[in-house]
């Protein structure tokens, strides 16, 4: 073990110790109660997530997901039965659907695409159907650098980060794909600093997270005034609560862990790559501590599973990105440069989650050197130009 | 995120069939909840029947119990298509009876492509199930306009689903596109503010007014509206970001008549709620173009406000003013960014300290950028880390 980790362990135990002597709580993270939630929610579902049965490979990565996260290795049998159940969802066009036999859909897309990168066998990356996704993707472009979310649908940001997402991790991106899309992107940084879901829209943590990652995929993060965009996300940290809100003067919600706190390690990243000399090299711009305790004392199901603050049901989205945002507070820097910051016990630590695709490191590693090696599909002579491929069913 | 609402039983916008009694040759197909036979026996002795069963022998049939599209006469052409997840499913979902039964039906219709008017009350019944079914929605549309049907009454339909269920992607673009097909956004303003009169920062509402108002320029009356809302309540950063839309899509920014009345007007709101971030940021987002330091007064008057209504964000824009001095004059520099640098290190330590990192970064950053070139610190050098003080040890990992 490094010889500073060591000292911080030291560090944390005496602190540990003090807080046993003087009755203090210690947050716990109920890892056995989550592993339980999760793994039975990977087979079976009430009928309560009908209002799901549109996000089924949703269901299936934020599930996958919080499970790496935990480090708790997913079976192979399953494993294989996740592939199999994806590829009933793939459409025959293109792209994946919400469930077997629906329209192929952005958001389905990115979940089904992540899910399979963290099963990472070759089973998995053989069920992407790399030809057809990019056809998909060409379908739903629009003239102005955007995407509708599926054929017929609507225009935000979040499809653009959908769109970057698999098409950088399969190897699909063709020099015309997103041509125009930083612009757009861009175009819905407002006032605030922070993003909307369409340009004149307010600023939102979720919107804010999709178009910063996406631009950072794209290398045009520098494109953003990253200035105004860290003053807002820092701002959106709640000085009580700990965690973060959605949008200024609203309230905190576990899910804003990842989607706000997730853009600091982002901003840091494109802060350092244009030259700032003066960040740091242990901490991220927010309050690691604040954020981990809010999760941790106040984002728990005893029951096992994760929620947006006390009162609210669990369920498996806040589970995936409170885990997530307990993950970018503990771990700073990255490969090379690492620096830990565990509240409560050793116990509590999470796997490290990759800041831009929301799975572990080792998996997008993984998956882009196994599609690098693939060429990427040629487009469809009318693809090329994508002013044609307007949603023509919109009328 | 999700809205797990209820599924109600019955509803007079999709099945209007529904209520017409049995009496007909046309038969009900949405039944109340069926009848209890009250009997002296206990049930422990009763054999098990099914309500069809009982009502057989009674010789009555409850007119709104519910029917499966597996019973129903008119639809026995159709072969309905389960649903096939594959061999060993995962994230199965324990779907109900009915739901099961309506969306076997719909995949049928789907598969067939089928356009008529049943098949139009059916997309009904699978979107009450499941709103979000973005699928269901797409094949609405399709039959909607490949039946040529009265889409007035269509608005009508949509306006009582996005009433029940606000907060859903699809409900909203449905609309988008009823009133783009009609060309008629006469009802959208006054239906929009019936909706944020519920919940004044619904994103999708907001999202759909910003729209309408663009698409068919109705800016007019905009700045009223958002006005008698910030009148509600001064903290809806949603009002203040229309504020900002209608503003900049106008009038402008620039005429200073305009940038100085909406300047007037954020220092009135601060008065009232100093501790109000929305006003705060509306305040620097409308002057940082043309440069905080830039408006005559402005400084002072902050000063001023200091004394009496101080507050966190008064702080963090007196750092704004300071920078964009620094950025834009060379007099002064070691005084203003001495006074920066203090307003930093007091908001790290004392004033917000939950964003203790981010404004200890700022102070190093104008130190860096404004200090005089023998200033001491240059924070790259591993083991110096002085803007991020904390109990934990100071030297950096490295591998």
């Amino acid at each position: 073990m490094k010889h500073c980790r060591k000292v911080e362990r030291s560090i944390q135990e005496v602190v540990s110790v003090y807080k046993q002597i003087h009755s203090l709580p210690q947050p716990t993270l109920l890892r056995d109660q989550h592993y339980q939630y999760l793994k039975k929610g990977l087979r079976h579902l009430s009928d309560a997530y009908e209002c799901l049965d549109a996000s089924r490979p949703w269901l299936c990565y934020w599930i996958l997901h919080s499970l790496e996260l935990l480090e708790e290795p997913v079976p192979t049998a399953i494993a294989s039965d996740v592939c199999k159940f994806l590829a009933q969802c793939q459409s025959p066009t293109g792209g994946f659907a919400g469930g077997p036999c629906q329209a192929a859909h952005l958001a389905p897309t990115y979940a089904a695409v992540n899910a399979l990168c963290i099963i990472g066998t070759q089973e998995a990356y053989n069920i992407i159907d790399r030809e057809k996704l990019l056809s998909f993707l060409f379908s739903v472009k629009q003239p102005d650098g955007s995407f509708v979310m599926h054929i017929g649908g609507e225009v935000d940001v979040r499809s653009t980060y959908c769109a970057a997402s698999v098409a950088s991790l399969t190897n699909i991106m063709t020099p015309t794909l997103f041509q125009d899309t930083p612009t757009w992107i861009v175009s819905c940084q407002n006032w605030e600093g922070g993003l909307g879901g369409v340009p004149g829209l307010e600023a939102h943590g979720g919107y804010t997270f999709c178009g910063m990652a996406a631009l950072v995929i794209l290398g045009k993060e520098h494109m953003l005034d990253l200035k105004s965009l860290l003053r807002w996300v820092a701002s959106r940290q709640m000085r009580y609560e700990g965690g973060f809100q959605g949008r200024c003067n609203k309230l905190v919600d576990g899910c804003y862990s990842f989607w706000q706190a997730g853009l600091l390690p982002l901003l840091h990243r494109a802060l350092f790559k244009g030259g700032d000399s003066t960040l740091s090299l242990q901490k991220w711009m927010f309050e690691q501590q604040a954020l981990q305790e809010y999760i941790l004392l106040c984002c728990q199901n005893p029951a096992g599973g994760l929620l947006d603050k006390p009162g609210k049901s669990r369920d498996f989205y806040h589970t995936c990105y409170c885990l997530s945002g307990l993950s970018v507070a503990q771990h700073f820097g990255n490969m090379d440069l690492h620096h830990e910051l565990i509240v409560g016990r050793e116990e509590n630590r999470l796997a490290p989650s990759h800041p831009v695709y929301n799975i572990c490191p080792e998996k997008v590693a993984q998956a882009i050197q196994h599609f690098h090696q693939l060429p990427v599909p040629v487009p469809a002579q009318k693809e090329v130009s994508s002013a044609c491929n307007t949603t023509a069913d919109h009328s | 995120m999700t809205s797990m609402s209820a599924i109600t039983q019955t509803s007079d916008l999709t099945n209007k069939a529904a209520l017409i009694p049995l009496a007909t040759e046309r038969p009900a197909y949405y039944r109340m909840s069926g009848i209890e036979e009250t009997s002296n026996v206990s049930s422990e002795f009763q054999e098990e029947r099914s309500e069809v069963e009982v009502e057989e022998e009674i010789g009555y049939e409850d007119p709104f119990r519910y029917v499966f599209y597996r019973d129903r006469k008119e639809w026995a052409d159709l072969e309905p298509v389960p649903q096939d997840d594959g061999p060993n499913p995962v994230v199965k979902i324990a779907y109900s009876d009915k739901f099961t039964d309506v969306y076997d039906y719909f995949r049928a219709l789907l598969k067939n492509d089928e356009k008529s008017d049943r098949a139009l009350l059916l997309t009904a019944e699978a979107i009450e199930l499941n709103a979000a079914n973005y699928t269901v929605w797409h094949y609405r549309r399709v039959l909607l306009q490949a039946l040529e049907k009265d889409l007035r009454e269509e608005m009508r339909y949509i306006t009582a689903i996005i009433e029940d269920q606000p907060k859903n992607y699809q409900v909203w673009h449905h609309r988008r596109m009823v009133v783009e097909w009609l060309n008629d956004p006469s009802e959208e303003l006054e239906f929009i503010a019936e909706i944020l009169s519920q919940d004044a920062k619904n994103y999708h509402a907001w999202q759909h007014r910003q729209w309408v108002i663009k698409e068919y320029k109705l800016w007019d009356s905009e700045l009223e509206y958002v006005e008698q809302l910030l009148e509600e309540d001064v903290r809806n950063n949603s009002a203040w970001n229309q504020r900002h839309y209608i503003i900049s899509h106008t009038t402008g920014y620039s005429d200073p008549a305009i940038l100085n009345r909406e300047v007037q007007y954020s220092l009135k709101q601060i008065k009232k709620a100093p501790h109000n971030e929305s006003v705060w940021n509306y305040l620097k987002g409308i002057l940082q173009d043309l440069g905080l330091s830039s408006h005559p007064g402005l400084l002072e008057q902050i000063l001023e406000l200091k004394e009496t209504h101080c507050s966190p964000y008064l702080l963090g824009f007196l750092v704004d003013i300071y920078e964009d001095f620094l950025e834009n004059t060379l007099e002064h520099h070691e005084e203003v960014l001495s006074k920066a640098l203090e307003l930093c290190e007091l908001l790290a330590r004392e004033k917000d300290t939950i964003r203790r990192e981010y404004w200890s970064y700022v102070g190093r950053s104008l130190q860096t950028k404004y200090g005089s070139s023998d200033s001491s610190t240059t924070t790259s050098a591993p083991g110096i880390d002085p803007g991020s003080a904390s109990v934990h040890q100071e030297t950096p990992c490295s591998s």
